[in-house]
């Protein structure tokens, strides 16, 4: 730990005394950039600002922001940070730039994973990647004699011993605060049995048997968490293990860098990463992968382009990585998983692999009403059926609003 | 005063009025009665996303917008007539539940679900309110003076904090191990989960609207005390009048327009109620109208948002005000016209 620090505070040395200098080329054209407010995005856009003329906002309410700010002639910001969750807005308006001829000349280091191609352009390029994966106590698992479980019926398993050892105040932590995060609880779950969210005409497909198993797995897990699960989301959830409330978590990868802060949690080391579990033997891990990437606005000049994404480069690259390495399970070269990053990797290359989090226009106004409808069945006020009856038929409402259904 | 002098005051505000309340109104009127869509098309696209060490390929048919030759968004904008106050009222889901006879699976539709709790939020709070207020008032008005200035200000207090900020501030004394609930907890030796239960939360939304709003009906009162006739006063404590007598007989009718006017505002704003939807994160058991509005009106992640509906909400929001607050404009009149 000591030793740690001390490199941690050397490494912070070097940085404030070579800035200017780190950049490869004087930046002369202003960049503004949006994007997310998470460490990695700072450290990235920290980078970035090395190369002078370079300002960012770094807000969590970029995603109703950006498609907006990007609609603007010339548009408000050079580049933004999306994720495959955010990034349709901005392609469905067509607001941002393929960036192939601009890879060409100055992204020729990025690996070919990290280049999200759509219809075979270059749209955007990915830095990291973010999955929701199990988190564990691996000193209470070793001292209960557990094994970290594969499965969902595994993972209730487990929670009954623990619940019985009494070790922690709840067995599980889980993000199901109704809204956005309760309908991704279900999509993980809901994909893990193999159910997918709308057919080729884009009726809707969750009232389903895999819909009623997802359901019921979560509502089975509920019996051990905190029964207040209905409004606690990530943080909440982050905060639950690093107060040594709970033994494990489905938990966003890039929340593991929290658990090993010593400010803040008292298990320092005691936090393990695994796949994320199974819905069924042999499926997919019931979760979706996502990656966070930067893309360049349509609405400005070709110079300012060019310099927004030479900019870019500077700030997804090699040294950014080896200052920030825990922050992320980073895409880019010179990275060096850590203990907590296993899981993410664990999953993201397991057979079957689970899908990528469907950037559609389907699955935002799916999301929203899952997140809308879901509450009701865990507060016992109407069945699994009857719930995910209402899930399609607010989902057909808001289609054809949208013009996506006739 | 000349006219032009009358017009030259009037008219900023009559300006601001028209381009920030007049304006946008006529235009949340009429999207509650048009949708805008843009125009979709099927095409098969592949799409390559990040693996960790390697991407996954998936060709899938997706449905996009149409773009037309400037790279804009090509859309259509049809006259619906009532179809978004359909959609927003439920109807169709509504005769189904008429139809089986289940009258509860009517507040399982959003618009109902949240007209139950917000009218029986705005109701028992409105009495709350009053009655605290008037309460803290009295209490004030007979301190001695050297206590008067201290009272006051804590009194007020609450109001002075920013709603979402208090609300947050409550929350946190009552969720998860918070320092009320961990004191019952240890008092009553049980496990008390405050957020797990709708009740619970909309008693602590209750108590906090009236906790945050009760000094407003406390100032406004405490200054209408000073104006109680003093005569009329002793006269009644000559004739034996009690304390309680001298409230209900004298202070209370002497109060009555400025409680009415309290009634007034607290409706309008109690009907409005969203801060404690957010402060309590109360989506999962209780949403009330505005909070309904804000939530159509929210892009998603793939930038959806329902502009027709949330226009249609808000009318209805609108209307409901306007009906809760008929009695009490319909007796201020009435006092009125009999004076004059």
């Amino acid at each position: 730990m000591h030793l740690r620090s001390m490199l941690l505070a050397g490494a912070t040395a070097l940085t404030a005394t070579g800035a200017a200098a780190e950049c490869a080329f004087d930046n002369d054209t202003p960049v503004k950039m949006l994007s997310a407010g998470f460490e990695a995005w700072k450290s990235v856009t920290d980078a970035m600002a090395e190369c002078g003329n370079f300002e960012a906002e770094l807000d969590q309410e970029f995603r109703t922001k950006q498609p907006a700010a990007f609609a603007a002639d010339p548009s408000l910001y050079h580049l933004g940070g999306v994720s495959n969750g955010t990034i349709t807005p901005l392609l469905n308006q067509g607001t941002v730039r393929p960036l192939d001829a601009l890879v060409e000349e100055y992204g020729q280091h990025l690996k070919p994973n990290q280049l999200i191609r759509v219809g075979g352009q270059i749209m955007a390029v990915g830095m990291m990647v973010n999955t929701q994966h199990l988190m564990y106590r691996k000193d209470i698992f070793d001292e209960l004699g557990l094994d970290v479980p594969e499965t969902y019926d595994e993972v209730l398993e487990a929670a009954e011993v623990i619940e019985e050892a009494g070790v922690v105040e709840y067995p599980l932590g889980m993000t199901m605060k109704s809204g956005w995060n309760m309908g991704q609880d279900f999509n993980n779950m809901f994909i893990g049995y193999g159910g997918w969210f709308y057919d080729d005409e884009g009726m809707p497909t969750v009232n389903t048997e895999a819909g009623v198993n997802a359901l019921e797995t979560m509502k089975a897990l509920t019996e051990y968490a905190d029964p207040e699960v209905l409004v606690s989301d990530s943080t909440y959830v982050q905060q639950q293990f690093q107060q040594g409330k709970i033994a494990m978590a489905n938990l966003w990868a890039s929340r593991g860098g929290a658990m090993d802060n010593a400010e803040e949690s008292q298990v320092v080391g005691d936090v393990y990463a695994a796949a994320a579990p199974r819905a069924v033997e042999g499926g997919p891990p019931a979760t979706t992968l996502w990656w966070d990437g930067i893309v360049v606005a349509r609405n400005i000049t070709d110079a300012e382009a060019e310099a927004a994404f030479r900019v870019a480069m500077e700030g997804i690259d090699t040294e950014m990585v080896q200052e920030s390495n825990d922050e992320a399970i980073w895409l880019i070269d010179g990275y060096q998983p850590n203990r907590l990053a296993e899981g993410a990797i664990a999953t993201a290359t397991a057979q079957p692999a689970p899908p990528s989090y469907p950037s559609t226009s389907q699955m935002g106004l799916m999301h929203t009403a899952l997140g809308n409808e879901l509450p009701a069945f865990f507060t016992g006020e109407r069945s699994a059926e009857a719930t995910l009856a209402a899930v399609e038929e607010a989902y057909i409402t808001a289609a054809k609003e949208a013009g996506l259904l006739e | 005063m000349k006219f032009r002098t009358f017009a030259a005051f009037v008219a900023p505000s009559i300006v601001m009025m028209l381009i920030f309340i007049a304006f946008p109104l006529v235009t949340v009127f009429l999207n509650s009665f048009r949708i805008t869509q843009p125009v979709v098309e099927q095409v098969e696209v592949e799409t390559c996303t990040a693996g960790f060490l390697e991407q996954t390929c998936t060709t899938e048919i997706k449905t996009q917008p149409v773009l037309d030759a400037a790279g804009n968004q090509v859309t259509t904008t049809e006259w619906v007539g009532w179809l978004s106050y359909e959609r927003v009222l439920g109807l169709a889901a509504m005769g189904e539940a008429l139809a089986e006879g289940a009258w509860a699976g009517i507040l399982n539709i959003d618009f109902w679900k949240a007209l139950r709790f917000t009218l029986t939020f705005t109701l028992i709070t409105l009495p709350l309110v009053i009655g605290l207020g008037l309460a803290i008032a009295i209490a004030v008005n007979n301190a001695a003076r050297s206590l008067k200035g201290p009272v006051i200000f804590v009194s007020l207090l609450p109001f002075i904090i920013t709603p979402v900020i208090g609300a947050l501030s409550i929350r946190w004394l009552f969720y998860g191990d918070g320092i009320v609930t961990a004191l019952l907890e240890q008092w009553l030796a049980t496990d008390i989960s405050v957020a797990a239960n709708g009740w619970a939360i909309e008693i602590l939304m209750m108590f906090y609207r009236v906790w945050h709003v009760a000094p407003f009906a406390f100032v406004i009162f405490y200054a209408g005390l000073q104006t109680v006739n003093q005569d009329t006063l002793e006269s009644a404590i000559i004739d034996g009048a009690n304390r309680w007598e001298r409230l209900k007989y004298v202070i209370v009718p002497h109060l009555m327009p400025l409680i009415i006017f309290v009634a007034l505002i607290h409706l309008m704003d109690a009907y409005r109620a969203f801060e404690e939807v957010v402060g309590f994160s109360s989506q999962a058991y209780r949403i009330t109208l505005q909070w309904l509005t804000y939530d159509l009106l929210t892009p998603d992640d793939a930038g959806n948002r329902a502009i027709s509906r949330a226009s249609a909400s808000a009318m209805l929001t609108m209307v409901g005000i306007v009906i809760l607050l008929i009695p009490l404009l319909r007796r201020t009149w009435r006092d009125h016209h009999g004076k004059s």
